[in-house]
């Protein structure tokens, strides 16, 4: 007799904030998987069997509603690193773990920083345009970026994405410095050729990319408003992969306005997505792309690996490798 | 006679309308002496062909580096009078393969000294021809490098991670929330760099930055230490580079022997999953071939396509200093001094 897998609770497989096919198979090796939906159909008779909740991209909300239906939960497991949409302190008064999946988001996410950091500095999106446009005849000579090699970056937040985009950037012999809530130790300077800024505002200053990679708190909120873009180079480009709340968007849409900084790049911004008529979306000067961070298959996979791990850990009553605790 | 000189003057510096004005402008005496002076010392710098200013041409903030040393004339304003200003002209620059260097030019530049190219590529030069005339040709190797080590590895990115796609995703105004496609990994994924001069060493060393698994393949094997230093693998068969790499990029430049180096069979070689990243020439791979690869519709239209427009070097910095190069190396040509990018014919 096969043993009844454990429940957990996913959004939904497919559709716009599901898991991809292939993805619930890894959570269906160990769980039996119910979608939000199916649960909504008969909580009463479902709700007691859930042990697990499996948020990926926010999704299914660990609010006081859905918790209420599952008395028997014993870990909300969110795909990401980020958890400043949870609220871990209630979830942990109901008896109720919180585990994310810091790491194996890392690489990634920095791989995307750099690429949104060279996409805006060499204008690949306009570049592609203009290259395919049916009505293109000749190259266009006036099409000009601004330089990456030797040019200077400027990282807020130094932790583990922070400090693999130093990493990378080291290739382009960039300079790099950081402002962190702490200071690194020497030798992680050292191997990446990197200098503290105790000031932001020095940073920002001196930066000819600034990229952001803090996480949201209520003390990164905000973080980078009017006058933290005021002090920015004209020539300057920031990016931002942390989240959306951690700029001001209307003090960033007025610097891109007016040209007080050079242009951004977001793969964060507040909400998810946009408005259709915010005034972001019809600057030339942004690049925005929908929070993909983390989309590779390998990543995806991993996360949903991670996640799994946590999950099952949790149920055993085992030590959660990834618990959350504040 | 020095004030009909004066008039004179003043009409061919500005024009019969303001003349008149400038004319009755006291201290024009004075303006007038400054501006012949200033045109005495323009007459005294060899003359340089170039194209144009704008267009295809130059940008005109680096215009002034070439007019510390030269006088400019633009291809349109030559060929205007062709027996009279040809003679004048010492050096022809060349951006962006223009002006062509082609017999009919180059025989109406009986002064000719050297052609000075702007950009490392002198694929579109017939060298051999044009040092048989006596003319010095000349390139701009080195200052090219990081620009374009920094668009293949943008490129290489963008591809993978679908920025473009995302962002037209995140733009469009109807979208509600449609998913953008997966893209795939590039830390830890295997480079293979087809090329490995100053250029393809250059995305090596970017690529090790992103723990990225280097092969390359090159006419010649590079030294120990230049493979240690970035941790690049040598593949004397291109065959075994195709078979392994995640990301191909080419970084050769033009020749008989790399012309449609990238055809059918090296494609069918490639992984599925490869992504090619071309920043050489596009002659280096066969279009129609990469085209099928990619699955029968026009280059253009495929989603899995990313293009952009020769872009390689363009950015304010890197376009000066390869404008700069190409003054020096014209400068040392007209000088009879060494050339520092002087490209001698095989």
């Amino acid at each position: 007799m096969t043993e009844e897998k454990t429940w957990a609770l996913v959004s939904e497989v497919g559709g716009e904030h599901g898991y991809l096919e292939e993805l619930a198979e890894v959570l269906k090796q160990h769980f039996q998987i119910i979608c939000y939906r199916e649960l909504l159909e008969d909580p009463v008779l479902y709700g007691p069997k859930i042990q697990v909740l499996f948020m990926w991209k926010y999704c299914p909300a660990a609010e006081p509603m859905l918790l209420g239906l599952l008395p028997s939960l014993k870990v909300v497991v969110s795909g990401g690193v980020g958890i400043d949409h949870l609220d871990v302190p209630f979830i942990n008064g109901l008896g109720v773990k919180v585990a994310n999946t810091p790491s194996v988001v890392s690489d990634s996410t920095a791989d995307l920083a750099m690429g949104l950091l060279l996409a805006s500095a060499r204008k690949i999106l306009d570049g592609h345009q203009i290259a395919i446009d049916p009505k293109t005849m000749h190259i266009p000579q006036s099409l000009m970026g601004v330089e990456v090699t030797l040019s200077t970056l400027g990282i807020i937040g130094m932790g583990e994405i922070g400090y693999k985009i130093a990493q990378r950037s080291k290739g382009f012999e960039m300079k790099i410095l950081y402002h962190n809530r702490t200071r690194r130790n020497v030798e992680d300077e050292q191997a990446v050729r990197a200098s503290y800024c105790e000031s932001l505002g020095d940073l920002l200053r001196k930066s000819d990319f600034v990229v952001i990679a803090v996480k949201l708190t209520p003390d990164t909120t905000g973080l980078i408003g009017h006058r933290g873009l005021s002090l920015m180079k004209p020539t300057a480009t920031l990016v931002n992969i942390s989240r959306g709340k951690v700029v001001d968007q209307d003090a960033l849409v007025k610097a891109l306005q007016s040209g007080s900084i050079r242009a951004a790049a977001l793969d964060v911004t507040y909400p998810e997505p946009l408005p259709r008529d915010h005034p972001l979306l019809g600057l030339p000067n942004v690049l925005i792309t929908p929070h993909i961070g983390i989309s590779t298959y390998n990543r995806a996979r991993r996360i949903v690996e991670k996640m799994v791990e946590n999950a099952v850990a949790a149920v055993k009553g085992l030590p959660v490798p990834n618990e959350v605790k504040l | 006679m020095l004030s009909v000189c004066r008039v004179r003057c003043a009409r061919k510096l500005w024009g019969p309308a303001q003349t008149s004005q400038i004319l009755n402008v006291t201290n024009m005496h004075r303006s007038v002496r400054q501006l012949l002076h200033k045109k005495v010392m323009e007459d005294n710098k060899p003359w340089a062909l170039i194209s144009e200013v704008g267009g295809q041409g130059y940008i005109e903030e680096v215009t002034d580096i070439m007019k510390q040393h030269f006088q400019i004339i633009c291809l349109k304003d030559f060929l205007q009078n062709p027996l009279l200003h040809g003679p004048k002209i010492q050096a022809m620059f060349v951006w962006n393969a223009l002006p062509a260097t082609k017999p009919a030019l180059l025989s109406s530049l009986p002064s000719l000294k050297v052609v000075a190219n702007g950009g490392v590529g002198i694929d579109h030069l017939d060298v051999s021809y044009i040092t048989s005339l006596g003319v010095k040709v000349t390139n701009t190797p080195g200052v090219v490098s990081d620009a374009t080590a920094d668009i293949a590895m943008g490129l290489l990115l963008a591809s993978a991670r679908n920025i473009v796609e995302g962002h037209q995703i995140a733009v469009n105004p109807n979208t509600t929330h449609k998913q953008c496609k997966m893209g795939v990994e590039v830390t830890g994924s295997t480079l293979g760099i087809i090329g490995m001069g100053h250029i393809g060493s250059k995305i090596a060393q970017r690529g090790k930055g992103f723990d990225m698994k280097i092969l390359y393949h090159n006419r010649s094997r590079r030294s120990v230490e230049d493979e240690q230093a970035v941790g690049a693998s040598y593949h004397d068969n291109m065959d075994d580079l195709l078979n392994a790499s995640d990301f191909v990029v080419l970084a050769v430049n033009l020749t008989p022997e790399t012309t449609g180096l990238i055809s059918h069979r090296e494609l069918s070689l490639m992984k599925p999953t490869a992504t090619l990243v071309n920043i050489s020439r596009g002659l280096v791979v066969d279009q129609d071939a990469l085209v099928k690869a990619l699955q029968d519709h026009p280059l253009l239209g495929l989603p899995n396509v990313l293009i952009t427009p020769h872009v390689g070097t363009n950015t304010y910095t890197t376009t000066r200093r390869m404008v700069q190069r190409m003054v020096e190396n014209a400068v040392a040509a007209l000088k009879g001094q060494t050339i520092p990018n002087e490209v001698q014919p095989k």
